[in-house]
């Protein structure tokens, strides 16, 4: 913030608009990009990667929603029906497009819709370029779990790779590998332990290493070397069966890991395909665990990007009514009984629990100083929020800083529901007895390992019929669904190439 | 503008507007593949349910979801215990009860979850891709589909020469003249030349007692051969600037108007197999018209034992009873021709489809008709007996219908007439396929 003066003093446009009208072009899009980037930096004290910035047209926007948002995918149909499906609802008005779509790449692509007015192309670059991008770069679960650097050369690599088996292999087999690997995508990532931080950019290299490693140690004179094993089979004993289970280290709550690995009937390159999707539910994890924050991030960044914008008289009072008008669509939230209502919208509380922070710094309230006394009255509020950012989730987010005075303001209760019973009880609401509660349940909801089944393996019998086990663990009581049960695990037998059975466990 | 900003470097902006836009068109195509028998049944149903001028205009299918069903393990709404927050209290105060909505469902809110609608999955098929499923069925050659599926009415024709081009083009006649006279005004020392005066060198120095004559010139040989070979390399033989291309501009290719005379036989015993037959038969004749024709008038002409020109509808759809005369369909078909579409101005095209039964005498009338009055004045006559499903069995070994025996006496001596036998889609296209392999073969010629 000490760089602000003389930055200040450099624009060339202090004083007068950067734009006027609807029109945009390169030239104008850079000057407020460049308006944008003194704020963020200067003021909020962001940090960012550097920025590329895409205009694409509709349909490109289409393409990059099939290809869950990524500009380069491996091909596989049902990135197919998700374009048909969006397209139909496109064309026929049910659904807009979004303004822009961002991803976690170094440098950081954010996509501009050409359809886009000027105000709108400011909104999104304040919004994407520098809200998430910031989020992105600085958040500790996309430090740990994502290689920014090295996704847009994995995602090349796994397109050809993908395209080379379906060559080499057929379009059926590779499809029917595909299709199982993403019914077990909900089970194919790492939620406790911490893998050894993936680096994309030389996975290519590695494999190829070691492909030639192996076709030069091939010796097709070995296979013809009778083998030891058989004499002794007979004299396996259970003990040495719970030796090979511990070296294979169940139970395993990864099971796209443990087929890729232990799997006694797949190929290498089904394996190789495996770990594509795998790694790719791995990239995508740290996003579902942060979607409130994320977009709470971005939202407040590009709210207090053109308030300044408009403060310092570089846009006009139209420009600035017009993003207004977007923000307050982005931000609504219905009522639970309104015909509208879909949940809690990230923004919107997301949103508000910035504004909220930035408030308890600025002018706390005595509750506020009870409930929230590390940060109260600390007047330096984009640190405070840097610090949010960096170090917390959804869940931990909520559970740390949801304030009395927010869930007043949405009026938020919570509601059990049990199954056994005919009717939903109210558990806690807006008052002081409620607040804890209240405040643990949604942060719970937030929790996005709570939400998904917990299924691991937990046996193999490796003397028999090589039977592999699954077990369920419930929650709360809380039993699979029966759609797609089965579905699913006649997908995870493609895989095993024996039978799989799936028990349910009750939690301990 | 010089200081360089925080730690986010340059940005950098580009414009992707002008890439390819199809980068789902792979998915899309797996996807269809898939999907494929469901695609084809929603198809038939679109054929079925269209009017023969819009029954290849792709749009909206529906499909059931079963086909593309991507299962996952899920929770179940209705076990256990679960606790939600929610926003917007009104009046609730902690340990109110509230009823939960009728007819189970969880948590009461409208499932809207992939996997458990029982909403058809419905999306639009481009045109393309509707054709092709339509002609999959009928079994057409793969240059007869690429050529039907061309709605371009250009033509690209020969127009001179032009400076650039692609390597294909190369006008090798044109670039070897430009090139010899800009050889010829620079003066490049031709290959020829230079060797007269190797083989003169050659030959003073093969001489054993050479004169100072000699001596002289065969140091002014040498100078001037390394000169003539200095400016040979450097006059190029092909200059870039001679290159010439063969210029082709696209033209828009006349096109004329046609008529399409659909005739069919409406009594009892053709059924909804055989006129679904009838229509596929009428649509593909109706493609290959509108893309060659500008304007396409079609004209419906049922007949049982007396003949009306009527609407798509009622042709299709409508009931009626009685003999069989095919004769007054043809006359009908005359006097529609006379009155609106004098063979002059129009192209007369006539697709008949009928279940072959005609009486002895009614056939030899129509056999008259169209030998005297409608094949000297049509493009094309096309005629479909549609047989069982059995292939015809019934006639034993024995005798063809009435209405082919007479019909099949004309052929011989009519070029432009077709018959033949149908029983499913596949035989539909053998009908007209002469239709198509004319413009073929001119494709494949240039």
């Amino acid at each position: 913030m000490t760089r602000a003066d003389p930055a200040q003093d450099a624009a060339p446009t202090r004083g007068g608009l950067l734009f006027d009208g609807a029109e945009w072009d390169f030239a104008t899009v850079r000057r407020v990009y460049e308006a944008i980037e003194r704020i963020a930096c200067d003021e909020l004290g962001l940090d960012v990667f550097p920025n590329q910035v895409e205009i694409i047209s509709a349909e490109q926007m289409l393409d990059a929603y099939s290809s869950v948002g990524m500009p380069l995918m491996y091909a596989h149909w049902s990135y197919g029906k998700r374009f048909v499906r969006d397209e139909a609802l496109y064309r026929r008005g049910y659904q807009a497009l979004a303004y822009e779509i961002v991803i976690n790449s170094n440098p950081c692509i954010s996509y501009c819709m050409e359809e886009n007015t000027m105000a709108m192309q400011t909104l999104v670059i304040a919004h994407a370029a520098f809200g998430h991008n910031h989020f992105f770069k600085n958040n500790y679960l996309f430090q740990q779990w994502t290689d920014p650097a090295g996704i847009l050369d994995y995602l090349d690599f796994a397109k050809r790779y993908v395209a080379s088996c379906e060559e080499r292999h057929g379009l059926e087999l590779v499809e029917t590998t595909l299709d199982a690997a993403h019914a077990l995508m909900g089970q194919g990532v790492f939620r406790y332990r911490r893998a050894a931080k993936l680096k994309l950019g030389d996975y290519e290299r590695r494999l190829r290493e070691r492909q030639e490693r192996e076709a030069q140690d091939y010796c097709d004179l070995w296979r013809t070397v009778p083998s030891g094993a058989p004499a002794r089979e007979n004299s396996i004993s259970e003990e040495e069966a719970r030796e090979r289970k511990r070296r294979l280290r169940l139970p395993e709550e990864n099971l796209l890991y443990f087929l890729e690995k232990n799997s006694p009937t797949l190929r290498s390159w089904q394996r190789e395909l495996l770990r594509i999707v795998r790694n790719l539910a791995q990239y995508f994890y740290p996003q579902r665990q942060t979607k409130l924050m994320n977009e709470g991030c971005a939202t407040f960044v590009h709210y207090t990007i053109v308030n300044r914008l408009y403060e310092k008289g570089l846009i006009s009072e139209g420009a600035l009514m017009e993003i207004l008008h977007s923000h307050a669509n982005v931000v609504a939230q219905f009522d639970f009984d309104d015909p509208n209502f879909g949940g809690i919208n990230p923004y919107a509380l997301g949103f508000a629990m910035m504004q909220d922070i930035k408030r308890i710094c600025v002018l706390p309230t005595a509750e506020d100083r009870e409930w929230l006394p590390d940060i109260a009255g600390r007047q330096d509020w984009p640190a405070v929020l840097r610090d949010v950012w960096a170090n917390y989730r959804d869940e931990s987010f909520v559970r740390q800083f949801l304030s009395p005075y927010l869930m007043r303001k949405f009026r938020l209760f919570a509601l059990s529901d049990k199954a056994s019973e005919s009717s939903y009880r109210v558990e806690a609401i807006h008052d002081s007895e409620g607040y804890r509660r209240v405040r643990s349940s949604l942060a719970d909801s937030y929790d996005v390992g709570a939400g998904e089944p917990d299924i691991q393996v937990v046996d193999v019998d490796l003397l028999g019929d090589r039977e592999l086990v699954l077990r369920h663990t419930s929650r709360k009581g809380v039993s699979l669904a029966e759609t797609g049960r089965e579905a699913t695990l006649r997908h995870v037998r493609r895989l095993w190439g024996y039978d799989v059975r799936l028990e349910d466990a009750p939690a301990p | 503008m010089t200081a360089k900003r925080g730690a986010g470097g340059m940005a950098q902006f580009i414009d992707r507007r002008l890439n390819p836009r199809d980068k789902s068109l792979g998915n899309r195509q797996r996807f269809l593949r898939r999907t494929r028998a469901e695609v084809r049944r929603a198809v038939d149903k679109a054929v079925a349910e269209r009017t023969i001028a819009d029954a290849a205009n792709g749009g909206a299918v529906s499909i059931p979801t079963d086909g593309v069903g991507e299962p996952q393990f899920h929770l179940s709404r209705d076990s256990g215990e679960r606790e939600r927050v929610l926003p917007g209290n009104k009046d609730f105060v902690a340990g109110d009860r509230i009823e939960k909505p009728k007819g189970g469902g969880g948590s009461g809110r409208r499932a809207s979850d992939s996997g458990d609608g029982e909403d058809p999955f419905s999306f639009a098929l481009s045109e393309a891709e509707f054709l092709d499923i339509l002609f999959e069925d009928l079994e057409l050659p793969d240059l007869v589909k690429a050529s039907l599926k061309d709605v371009s009415q250009r033509e690209f024709r020969r127009a001179g020469y032009t400076n650039d081009g692609a390597t294909p083009n190369l006008a090798v006649l044109r670039t070897m003249r430009a090139s010899m006279s800009r050889r010829l005004a620079l003066r490049r020392p031709t290959a020829a030349g230079i060797e007269q005066l190797e083989a003169e060198l050659a030959a003073l120095r093969a001489e054993t007692e050479p004169g100072v004559a000699d001596q002289l010139r065969i140091a002014e040989l040498y100078a001037e051969i390394e000169r003539l070979k200095r400016l040979q390399r450097a006059i190029p033989f092909i200059d870039p600037i001679d290159v010439r291309y063969n210029r082709f501009t696209p033209t828009i290719v006349p096109r004329a108007k046609a008529v399409m005379f659909c005739l069919m036989d409406v009594s009892a015993s053709m059924g909804e197999r055989e006129k679904d037959l009838a229509k596929r038969f009428f649509i593909l004749l109706h493609l290959f018209l509108k893309r060659k024709y500008a304007r396409v008038d079609i004209v419906f002409i049922r007949h049982t034992h007396e003949a009306a020109e009527v609407d798509e509808q009622e042709f299709f759809y409508g009931r009626g009873t009685g003999g069989t005369a095919v004769s007054s369909a043809l006359k009908t078909m005359i006097a529609v021709r006379d009155k609106r579409y004098p063979a002059a101005d129009w192209n007369v095209y006539c697709a008949q489809a009928s279940d072959g039964d005609n009486s002895a005498s009614d056939t030899q009338v129509s056999v008259g008709l169209l030998r005297e009055a409608i094949l000297p004045q049509i493009q094309y006559y096309a005629y479909i007996e549609i047989a069982d499903e059995d292939g015809g069995q019934r006639y034993g070994g024995g005798g063809d219908k009435d209405l082919w025996r007479g019909y099949a006496q004309l052929k011989p001596a009519a070029p432009n007439f077709a018959l033949a036998r149908v029983v499913g889609r596949d035989d539909i296209y053998p009908v007209l396929r002469e239709l198509f392999a004319k413009p073929a073969r001119k494709g494949a010629a240039q």
